[in-house]
């Protein structure tokens, strides 16, 4: 029997707009609206407005809160200014990945962490068990939170016309609190998923029907048009930001997806810190590339690396780049290949060479 | 709702056959495929003189979301394929039942066209 699906307080807006709606990490979502093409380059464009409600939230506090968290992620935590957040990875003793997130720190000894919405129960469920003596409590938020992403280059000049809070000033990975379209509360952070300039609004689920409508309202004139699920994986691919289940996972670590930056070996102890550094001194037995194809099929997931006949991988992520109007993907690729001139994907029988990407398709 | 041209024959797996008085045959996919496939990216076609048994797989049709299979209505040869699919996959967005016509083929068992649904027969099962 399929569970019961999850529905967002916006579900009553993406049927009115005609969404497709898809079953995704247990929740009914828009996949799509008008087309994920279209829906992608509005983004990249004018400004495109998503429902990701599904994301869970969970917020950490109590005196050892900040010690409590540095022992759990790899990226430093204690030295998240009040008003600002961090993107970090969670990890497993082995190094494996339990979930990526965005930490906000609301207060000295409080913080609200953005998890996936696949993972949220088992994130706060691993959470709890570490706590041990730490003066902390993990509350789960996850239905009382709605999340929109406000996202491309007229995205402020939109988000302005609701708000009085101050937008200009409010430097990347900054937040401010305060009233949105009239719902008090909002969580408005310079953040995204997408590679283009935008923000993250966290609301009280109460209000988002409402507070989403709004912004519609107001950024249509200006090319403003709602965008799904669909669009944002391809955005994402093409600014290679990781997507838990492909880039990153429970068994590919922070360092074997060039995350390392986010990985602190100075802090003195953390969860998966030994297995980490271990990989990062030896070389992981594995790493993640980003590629283009010169050629109009997609290399999707799970497609076949290979280098001459040996296999040597396999594709995480894959679609068409709108941007690039080519297909791109990542792929996870044997240790002594990643830098390899002759790696072939297979799709369908045909072999196709892979244009191994340096730097993410979009800045 | 889709459109479901009345002089077409379908499949229950969404291609259209158009029967020409030549004994010719043209084939693509309806409009309620394209729309569940979303922006097509690409369509993988055969060559003049490939031969196919009914429900063999003649080609892809790849969207940004997914590829899938195109399977042969009826047993046929390939006459033609469409090459203008190769510089404008969206045209099978746009236009299915007409410039993004798939293949055009002889059609070799032409017993099995009495078991292909009319326009009534596939709007039943959309």
């Amino acid at each position: 029997m399929p569970e019961t699906l999850a529905r967002t307080p916006l579900y009553a807006l993406h049927v009115e707009l005609g969404a497709r709606l898809v079953p995704f990490a247990g929740w009914e979502m828009p996949v799509q609206y008008t087309g994920i093409i279209e829906e992608h380059l509005a983004v990249r464009r004018t400004a495109g407005l998503f429902d990701v409600s599904h994301m869970g939230e969970a917020r950490v506090r109590g005196a050892d809160a900040a010690t409590f968290l540095d022992g759990i992620m790899t990226n430093e935590m204690a030295s998240i200014r009040i008003g600002t957040a961090r993107y970090t990875v969670m990890c497993q003793p082995d190094g494996g990945c339990v979930d990526d997130l965005i930490v906000y720190r609301l207060a000295e000894t409080e913080f609200l962490i953005c998890l996936n919405a696949s993972n949220a129960p088992k994130d706060i469920a691993w959470m709890r068990s570490l706590i041990g003596k730490a003066k902390v409590e993990i509350i789960d938020e996850c239905n009382d939170w709605a999340q929109l992403a406000l996202q491309g280059p007229l995205a402020e000049q939109i988000l302005a016309t609701l708000t009085s809070l101050p937008l200009a000033t409010l430097k990347r990975f900054a937040f401010v609190i305060g009233e949105v379209a009239g719902a008090a509360g909002c969580i408005v952070s310079r953040t995204g998923y997408t590679g283009s300039p935008g923000f993250e609004i966290y609301l009280p689920s109460t209000s988002a029907d409402k507070v989403a409508r709004a912004l519609l309202a107001a950024g249509r004139p200006l090319g403003l048009i709602p965008t799904g699920l669909g669009a944002r994986d391809s955005l994402r691919l093409e600014a290679h930001y990781p997507l838990y289940g492909h880039e990153i996972s429970e068994r590919i670590s922070p360092i074997q997806a060039g995350l390392g930056w986010t990985v602190k070996f100075a802090k003195p102890a953390f969860v998966g810190r030994e297995a980490l550094a271990r990989q990062a001194e030896g070389g992981p037995p594995s790493s993640v590339i980003l590629f283009s194809l010169d050629d109009r099929r997609i290399a999707r997931q799970g497609a076949a690396i290979f280098a001459g006949e040996i296999s040597v991988g396999e594709v995480l992520s894959g679609t068409l780049s709108p941007l690039l109007n080519k297909p791109i993907g990542t792929a996870l690729v044997a240790a002594g290949y990643a830098g390899s001139a002759d790696l072939c994907v297979d799709i369908r029988g045909h072999r196709i060479p892979l244009l191994i990407a340096t730097a993410p398709f979009v800045k | 709702m889709s459109n479901v041209p009345a002089n077409l024959r379908y499949t229950k797996d969404h291609e259209w056959i158009r029967l020409d008085a030549d004994g010719t045959a043209t084939i693509g996919i309806t409009d309620h495929a394209q729309a569940a496939l979303g922006d097509v990216t690409f369509v993988d076609l055969p060559k003049a003189g490939k031969i196919f048994a009914h429900g063999d797989v003649f080609g892809t049709v790849e969207s940004v979301k997914a590829a899938s299979d195109l399977y042969s209505p009826v047993a046929c040869e390939i006459l033609e394929a469409n090459g203008a699919l190769n510089n404008a996959p969206d045209l099978v967005n746009r236009e299915p039942y007409t410039s993004a016509w798939m293949i055009r083929v002889k059609v070799t068992n032409p017993a099995e066209l009495s078991a292909l649904l009319d326009a009534a027969g596939y709007s039943a099962v959309l």
